[in-house]
């Protein structure tokens, strides 16, 4: 009871009822409903360009990440040599670079002067489109890899048998059963571009935009909260009807026999060569930002040196901040502490309450129920949530509007739903029995709660940990609303940093991104020392 | 006298009865196998034992004492799985020592190594399990399942994923083991060579029934109804008029194994061959007996049949079973 309880009241307070509220206000006119906003903002020349951008923008970086993820995955999980785990990592790492450091690692490489400078791309459509592939091609390749990883080899082999080809293998035997992985890891990355925020915020300029972008305007700019909720219900439908397509497909993967990883893997053979060939190109794709940012970050107006990183000790020019960038790295780091927690307590909570099998059909739906409302703040708008928290946590009983637990709060929801795809499936994997064996034995419940089900998770939980802390250092959406004009986080100053040039600014912004993007990678080389395959799979 | 009493136990799973109204009682000491085809709701019985189901009806006893309602862990039963649910993130010794620690029994690694000794696992104590061969991985399960001396061993299709070769030899382990131990233990299983090899009774339990127990030998020579003799591995079963043709001395039908129709020179049945397949130590034919009908047999090795060949057999008693009641019976309904 405890254990649905927890998670479900944080969810429905620092959730659902922001996000109703800021919908909410939208609808709702001197109290009665009034459902005239939507034909008024959904006939605006610009919306109707923008949602079209939207869609079209997500679409084209799905397709794109699907057709690039494939080849990797099959190089980094059906292949065996040597390095193949810290390959993995590389490709995982853009996921959770922050949203700023990959905007401004962007713009390095794509504006004159920068390594690909002559390919005049700064501020085009197909800047952002690199971007989204950037971040998102990691999902693809984890989600479609872990399930690949466990395919039996043997099918395929039965078919080559049988007298099919190698391309008809592929298309009769294997895609059919990666279709269910690669419908989950495509909704998902769908979600994530349409709804991206920081990335297009920082490369598309006044030209290009997503909902997202237009709903932070729209509150922040033009205070127009009725078309900014408008669009916060548009998002909702979209992303609750791709996140029913992603379970639905997760559901179906599940019911795949998986076979022990070790007789799957095969030597790298000639055949492999292509793929292999789009591996390496899209690492060199991978590591150019990153190596343009780090490069970038070391020029200052006097030639080579560490002055930008030097300059991270004061606080910029024309008094740009308020604090040093080092007091933000502290900030960002006791921030994410406090939200790594919450994340992890309430994503281990609910995960043991939803990886239960009760008899009764009932129970069983409303734990399907509940394990996809923990997937909305995936996909829901952050600004949207940040903005909700600001209009619903400053009454009581809840006035928090001026408490510092906002933030690690906000933060926790975003890192949720990925703590609870990590752990989650390890629970489900767990047989029955093991429970019943441990029962039999004289354990009692709490007992066997400890002796099976935590220290077989405990693993994975330390990977949720990790991953969830590098995604709260990095979350910049909902603490752009949130943060207190005093205590920044390392984001919300890199991004202040941007939007005023001059001076030191740009490269102190440059500087402080590498040292953010070190962090996360730092984490991100620990955690992936665990070997936990779920991790960033969907 | 009575340790584990099960009555009347009914369980249903979506309204269909796993378990019908059964009955069985098991003695202090003994070994209860429970025999049955797949399906037939052997395991939800154990199950339902266990306390890990449910009952919709009926209850379970201890002693006399009423259990049902009891919490699994408060039983002082334990269970062994087909598959032995091993805990993968413990070795072979935490794994046995885990009732032990529950328990709070002392001395504990002496006991993990008398139980390893016991199991003929010396010196594994430090393997990881996943380490470990199915032979190996049950047998350690069955240490841990001794590890705290339970009142009742439960012992799920124990040697069911194992080979020919490994399931008869760990059977006599396991029945050794049993009696060594004193433990009373009810034991489910499809197969009736292990059956037998290990327990004291069985009972034979058919689409969620118990339709007939005994001691082996006698469920064996005297199996109650022509479904029990089917399951047994009789191939024919004969009504009273063809019966008395083939054992003279039958009160009512029989049933036959392969082995009870024996094609041999100057036998005092004529019969015609219908086909004849090889075996290892001869041939399985099928023959037609005048009076009788279709019947399975065996040849010897020196003797080449073909279809249509007209041949004299005997009938062997020894795989000739007489169907009825035998004193410790429950009729089918």
């Amino acid at each position: 009871m405890l254990g649905a309880g927890v998670p479900l009241a944080f969810v429905g307070i620092f959730f659902a009822w922001p996000v109703l509220a800021m919908v909410g206000r939208g609808l709702f006119v001197d109290g009665t409903l009034d459902l005239g906003g939507f034909g008024d903002v959904l006939t605006r020349p610009r919306t109707l360009r923008l949602v079209a951008l939207t869609i079209g923008q997500a679409a084209l970086a799905s397709v794109i990440c699907v057709l690039l993820g494939l080849p990797i995955a099959h190089v980094l999980y059906r292949l065996r040599f040597r390095g193949r785990w810290m390959l993995r990592a590389l490709v995982v790492l853009p996921f959770v670079l922050p949203t700023v450091v990959v905007g401004v690692a962007f713009r390095t490489l794509l504006r004159d002067g920068g390594l690909l400078g002559g390919l005049r791309l700064d501020g085009t459509f197909a800047a952002i489109m690199l971007a989204l592939v950037f971040f998102n091609v990691a999902v693809v390749v984890r989600t479609v890899g872990n399930t690949w990883e466990g395919l039996d080899s043997r099918q395929e082999e039965a078919a080559r048998v049988l007298g099919a080809g190698p391309v008809r293998v592929w298309f009769s035997v294997t895609l059919p059963r990666l279709a269910p992985a690669i419908t989950s890891a495509a909704s998902i990355v769908f979600l994530f571009c349409s709804t991206a925020f920081g990335v297009v915020l920082v490369l598309g300029g006044s030209r290009f935009g997503t909902i997202e972008t237009e709903i932070y305007l729209l509150t922040t700019q033009f205070l127009d909260l009725r078309a900014a909720s408008v669009l916060s219900v548009m998002q909702l439908v979209v992303v609750v009807a791709l996140l029913l397509l992603a379970a639905r497909a997760r559901g179906r993967r599940t019911a795949q026999r998986r076979v022990d990883a070790a007789n799957a893997v095969h030597a790298p053979r000639l055949g492999d060569a292509p793929a292999i060939a789009v591996t390496l190109l899209v690492a060199v794709f991978l590591a150019l930002p990153i190596v343009s940012l780090v490069l970038r970050s070391l020029q200052t107006a006097d030639g080579w040196g560490l002055g930008n990183y030097i300059a991270l000790g004061g606080t910029g020019s024309r008094n740009a901040l308020v604090v040093p960038v080092w007091v933000a790295l502290g900030n960002s780091l006791q921030v994410a502490v406090q939200a790594t927690l919450i994340a992890v307590v309430i994503g281990l909570a609910a995960s043991l309450v939803i990886s239960r099998r009760p008899r009764s059909l009932g129970l069983r739906r409303a734990l399907a129920g509940f394990d996809g409302a923990l997937m909305l703040p995936l996909g829901v708008s952050a600004v949207t949530v940040g903005f909700g928290f600001l209009i619903t946590l400053n009454q009581p009983p809840f006035d928090l509007r001026s408490s510092p637990v906002l933030v690690p709060i906000a933060q926790a929801l975003v890192a949720l739903p990925l703590v609870v795809r990590t752990i989650l499936p390890v629970l489900t994997g767990i047989d029955g029995r093991l429970r019943e064996s441990a029962a039999v034995l004289g354990s009692p419940p709490w007992r066997v709660l400890r002796d099976v089900d935590l220290a077989i998770v405990a693993r994975p939980v330390l990977a949720a940990s990790g991953f969830a802390f590098a995604v709260a250092l990095g979350e910049f959406g909902a603490t752009s609303f949130l943060s207190r004009p005093d205590r920044p986080t390392l984001p919300v100053v890199i991004f202040r940093l941007i939007g005023l040039p001059g001076g030191d600014n740009f490269g102190m912004a440059l500087a402080a991104s590498v040292v953010l993007a070190a962090v996360t990678v730092g984490i991100i080389a620990l955690v992936e020392r665990l070997r936990v395959g779920t991790m960033g799979a969907f | 006298m009575i340790a584990l009493s099960a009555e009347s136990v009914t369980v249903s799973f979506d309204g269909t009865r796993a378990v019908d109204d059964v009955t069985i009682d098991v003695t202090a000491g003994e070994v209860l196998g429970i025999l049955g085809p797949s399906g037939g709701g052997k395991s939800t019985l154990l199950r339902a034992i266990a306390g890990l189901e449910r009952l919709d009806a009926g209850r379970v006893s201890w002693h006399g004492d009423d259990i049902t309602a009891l919490p699994v862990h408060r039983r002082g039963f334990a269970l062994m799985f087909q598959d032995g649910q091993l805990f993968p993130h413990r070795t072979v010794a935490q794994n046995i020592a885990y009732p032990l620690r529950i328990a709070g029994i002392a001395d504990q690694p002496a006991r993990v190594g008398g139980l390893l000794d016991l199991v003929g696992l010396a010196g594994f104590g430090d393997r990881r399990v996943t380490e470990l061969s199915g032979g190996e991985q049950q047998r350690v399960a069955l240490a841990r399942s001794l590890a705290a001396k339970p009142r009742l061993l439960l012992l799920d299709e124990p040697l069911s994923a194992l080979d020919r070769e490994l399931r008869e030899r760990l059977a006599g382990d396991l029945r050794r083991i049993l009696v060594e131990t004193g433990t009373t233990a009810v034991f489910v299983t499809h197969d009736q060579d292990e059956a037998f090899a290990v327990s004291d009774r069985v009972a034979v339990m058919i689409a969620g029934r118990v339709v007939q127990s005994g001691t082996p030998a006698d469920v064996w020579r005297r199996p109650a109804t022509a479904q029990i003799a089917r399951f047994l591995g009789y191939t024919t079963v004969l009504d009273p008029h063809a019966a008395r043709r083939v054992d003279p001395g039958a009160p009512g039908a029989v049933a036959l194994r392969a082995a009870a129709v024996v094609v041999t020179d100057g036998g005092p049945v004529t019969a015609t061959v219908v086909r004849s397949t090889p075996a290892v130590d001869g041939a399985r034919v099928r023959l037609v007996v005048p009076g009788i009908g279709e019947l399975d047999g065996v040849a010897g090795a020196g003797i080449p049949l073909a279809a249509g060949d007209v041949v004299t057999v005997r009938f062997d008693a020894a795989g000739i079973a007489r169907l009825g009641a035998t004193a410790e019976m429950e009729v089918p309904v």
